[in-house]
């Protein structure tokens, strides 16, 4: 695999053609290709969500996201989440100064409002179990659990 | 909600518009040692550059304030340019806070007079010349609205944005004296004393919603890995297998580098452009991230051996360092904190009680990692990067390339975690080699998670020993601490090791007993292992305090006493003991656990920071695994002066949070020099469904100090754990992590009831 591909796909409703190598994560073609650098770099593993995005509606880690798979698919990343982060999770976000560093934080929304989408009113439990697959290295735990109850109730 | 904004534009643009100010008022300041700031004339045409302006007031009355240094989660793009918006009341719904250059106008007089962050010293360092410059300034623009008036300035006054005359009832706004004001030389330059007192304060100790908050939501923040300019590069190096972090302005990290590379593979891939090799590792420079990381796996390098750090073994180690510890032959260096003669006291004592602590290396584990974006263009080098050391980056600039300092431009980013990872500077370097590598383009070297984790800079790992002399009386009259490690100084701030005797107050910061000991020996015994030790989180106080505030408790058992009675014996501080009582109080420290749960208390009397601290865990063990659940820590803090309340509190429970990891769980291994760990697999960082319950209280003492906020929950967390356990169980843990392996071999040696 020494030679780059072309993929076309949808990107915050926009129709985008990508050239890259095949095994080439979305991530990369999302911040490099793409300048949509809200999504972030984290572990390369799936193992700390900064990266996370939408595919087809869902959450997905998009640092493990081969680009040679994603031909035809519709990616949403946190730029194109809402106009004007009015977005519940956002303003939840802002109206709980969650961030401190902030570099997680977009993944951190991203799973927030794939959770509320799927369950509106999630109960503590359920926040915890889903968002425990983000790490927040500053510790701004109990402020996220906040906002994402507080989108759920004002979302 | 309308508030004051971050102006982050200037990241987007060419240098020479850098803050190009057209109009208005630009007010520069000289921080003269006596404290009192001149006021003068920053605009650009006045200076040649307005880089130097502290405070800038458009004529539409938008208030550009300076923010020195970098944020980095801890809240000083908000809490600093708070402070000069105070004294020159400005309206905040017209502040715009934008990021400083290198200049020495805006060095912080408490950080070795450097632009960078470190040691919880932002708010501490410009507390006083950043108001002043807010009091100045006002003064000056009261100045040119009397002389508008014709009226003596004493008949002026401000409110937000505005200066009034009202005996006339006229008023000017700010942005309207800007039109016409000229800075006036001639004006005496305020002093503290003409500050605005406490009660006075309409910001100061008011949380406004944090400046740059709104852009972390919507991913328009931009982070060093975030830069984007115009036909830019990406790199991505191959490390050697031993750590290898030189401080670049001492060091190249050669001892670990390449001897050969073979790029023949690494070439034929698709958008690799170039291969670079440095002297600590080698560079593949791509179009794109993962071609240069495709590159980077299809090099074949061999690497030199045999340094100091290829023999280092971290368990081993430890075990060695103990030894020393306690082997009272081997003197250490002496420089601070003692009293009395500790020595004499000990040779004649009837009693002593002693113990040998440890402690592992740990990570930052920041979740931006390092990185760091280079151009050199024109003989002159900009640097995109999200440090803690704008002045030494600029350093870095220099010294890689040769480009002279005034014409190194750096470009501090949002900083996606910092702890003191972001001190270090080998990006900086890397990015300035890259840079020059492929001269006229931007190059952008960003290191992958096991890069970060494999070659940090991480808190050195330690031995403590302590003893106290005990009186037939039951008192203590001896107090010795002994600390072995490696240097942090040495590595990376010579000039302070030098200052120091070899003294290394950064490894042995927090040692300085809190309590009233009249004989007092403290000694740092260094040592060189090769491994890059580093600045960290509340960095020595971490574990000193974990050795002190165990101890205390190990000597509370020998004599008896309660822990919280032994303490409030000793500490004479009248904050010291507020902070305990309260906590104690908090924690109803004196009510019986249910079977199974014990409380621990510990103390952190936050040195420099001028912040005491008081925790208490309740802790349960499971004696199967060992593993120890903290079911919740109270904490009690005096800060004197809390700038945001809010944030502070949020500053101390992710300091707790930081803290209960490094108890437990943090630890980094190391086999011949290579570290064993490489991603969040097996670096095991805090998630959301592990942490505490946490209830703070901000103590209000009424002292009107500055303090520095950004570590103080961190230290008490881990002996007030080790406490609760001894109480619990009997078994006295010495060692952090407090892994459950561990937890298991002191269990079954049974450990004496020491608590």
């Amino acid at each position: 695999m020494t030679q780059m591909i072309t993929v076309s796909l949808t990107v915050n409703g926009k129709p985008r053609t990508v050239k890259a190598h095949p095994d080439t994560p979305l991530l990369w073609v999302l911040r490099e290709s793409l300048k949509l650098t809200g999504t972030k770099f984290g572990c390369g593993m799936s193992l700390c969500g900064a990266c996370t995005v939408h595919i087809d509606g869902k959450p997905a880690f998009s640092c493990i996201q081969q680009i040679q798979y994603l031909e035809g698919r519709s990616v949403t990343t946190i730029e194109g989440l809402s106009p004007a982060s009015s977005h519940p999770v956002q303003k939840a976000w802002i109206a709980e100064q969650v961030p401190q560093c902030g570099y997680c934080q977009s993944g951190q929304i991203m799973r927030a409002a794939g959770l509320l989408k799927e369950k509106p009113r999630p109960t503590r439990a359920e926040i915890v179990n889903t968002m425990k697959f983000h790490i927040c290295r500053c510790g701004a735990y109990r402020r996220i659990i906040a906002a994402v109850e507080r989108a759920a109730k004002e979302g | 909600m309308t508030s004051a904004v971050h102006d982050h534009s200037a990241l987007k643009l060419n240098r020479r518009q850098f803050l190009g100010y057209s109009g208005g008022l630009a007010l520069g300041f000289l921080i003269a040692p006596s404290a009192l700031l001149r006021a003068v004339d920053a605009s650009a045409a006045a200076a040649g550059t307005s880089l130097s302006a502290w405070v800038h007031i458009g004529t539409d009355g938008t208030t550009s304030i300076m923010l020195p240094s970098s944020e980095m989660g801890q809240g000083i793009m908000t809490s600093l340019p708070l402070l000069l918006a105070e004294e020159l009341d400005a309206d905040w719904n017209k502040v715009k806070v934008i990021q400083a250059g290198v200049n020495p106008a805006f060095n912080n007089p408490v950080h070795f007079n450097i632009q960078g962050v470190g040691g919880s010293r932002s708010v501490r360092g410009y507390w006083l010349p950043m108001r002043l410059a807010g009091a100045n300034s006002r003064y000056q623009l009261m100045a040119n609205a009397a002389e508008r008036w014709g009226v003596p300035i004493e008949q002026c006054s401000t409110t937000p944005g505005k200066v009034l005359h009202r005996a006339s009832g006229r008023e000017l706004g700010y942005g309207e004296i800007a039109a016409f004001a000229k800075v006036r030389s001639d004006l005496p330059p305020l002093t503290e004393k003409e500050l605005k007192p406490r009660p006075q304060w309409r910001l100061i100790g008011k949380d406004v919603p944090r400046v740059e908050v709104p852009s972390k939501v919507n991913g328009t923040a931009t982070f060093g890995i975030d830069v984007q300019l115009p036909g830019m590069l990406y790199a991505s190096v191959l490390r050697p297998p031993v750590a290898t972090c030189p401080f670049p302005l001492y060091n190249t990290g050669a001892e670990n580098g390449p001897v050969s590379v073979d790029d023949s593979e690494t070439l034929k891939i698709e958008g690799v452009v170039k291969v670079v090799k440095l002297d600590h590792g080698v560079a593949v420079i791509g179009t794109d991230y993962w071609a240069a990381v495709k590159g980077k796996r299809a090099l074949k390098v061999e690497w030199r051996k045999g340094s100091v750090g290829s023999k280092y073994n971290s368990e081993e180690k430890l075990a060695e360092f103990g030894a020393i510890a306690r082997d009272l032959s081997r003197p250490g260096k002496t420089l601070l904190w003692n009293t009395g003669n500790a020595e004499e006291v000990f040779k004649g004592a009837g009693r002593t009680v002693s113990a040998l602590y440890l402690n592992d290396h740990v990570h930052h584990a920041c979740m931006e990692t390092f990185n760091g974006t280079g151009w050199l263009r024109d003989g002159e080098l900009d640097l995109w990067l999200p440090t803690q050391g704008q002045t030494w980056a600029r350093d870095v600039g220099n010294k890689v390339t040769g480009v002279p300092k005034e014409k190194v431009h750096i470009h501090t980013t949002l900083v996606g975690g910092g702890f003191g990872a972001k001190a270090e500077l080998l990006p900086a370097a890397e990015a300035a080699a890259l840079a020059t590598a492929m001269e006229g383009r931007p190059v952008k070297v960003i290191w992958s998670r096991e890069d970060d984790v494999k070659h940090g800079a991480y808190r050195p790992a330690t031995a403590q020993f302590l003893r106290a002399a005990i009186t037939a009386e039951g008192k203590i009259s001896g107090w010795h601490h002994r600390v072995v490690g490696d240097s942090v100084f040495l590595r990376s701030r010579p000039f302070a090791y030098e200052r120091l005797k070899g003294f290394d107050a950064i490894v042995i910061v927090g040692a300085s007993t809190p309590y009233g000991i009249a004989n007092k020996l403290h000694e740092y015994v260094q040592q060189d292992s090769g491994i890059p030790v580093g600045y960290w989180n509340a960095i020595g106080n971490g574990y000193t305090t974990f050795a002190v505030e165990s101890f205390i408790d190990e000597v509370a058992g020998a004599l008896g006493k309660d822990p919280l009675a032994l303490r409030l014996e000793l500490l004479a501080d009248p904050r010291s003991r507020t902070v305990v009582e309260t906590v104690a109080r908090m924690a109803d420290w004196r009510r019986r656990r249910p079977a199974g749960r014990a409380l621990g208390l510990a103390f952190s009397h936050g040195g420099e920071w001028n912040a005491p601290a008081a925790e208490i865990a309740e802790v349960s063990v499971d004696r199967r695994s060992g593993a120890i659940k903290v079911h919740k820590v109270w904490v009690a803090i005096d800060p004197a002066v809390a700038v945001q309340p809010g944030h502070l509190t949020q500053q101390i429970e992710t300091g707790v949070i930081w803290g209960w990891s490094a108890a437990l769980r943090e630890r980094i291994s190391i086999r011949n020099g290579e570290v064993q760990e490489s991603n969040f697999h097996d670096y095991l960082v805090p998630r959301m469904d592990e942490i505490p319950e946490i209830e703070i209280k901000i103590v209000e003492s009424g002292v009107v100090e500055p303090s520095g906020a950004g570590q103080i929950g961190v230290p008490a967390v881990a002996p007030a754990i080790a406490n609760a356990v001894a109480r619990l169980t009997g078994v006295r843990l010495r060692a952090i992590p407090m892994l459950p392996e561990r937890v298991k071999i002191a269990m079954s040696k049974g450990g004496s009831r020491l608590a």
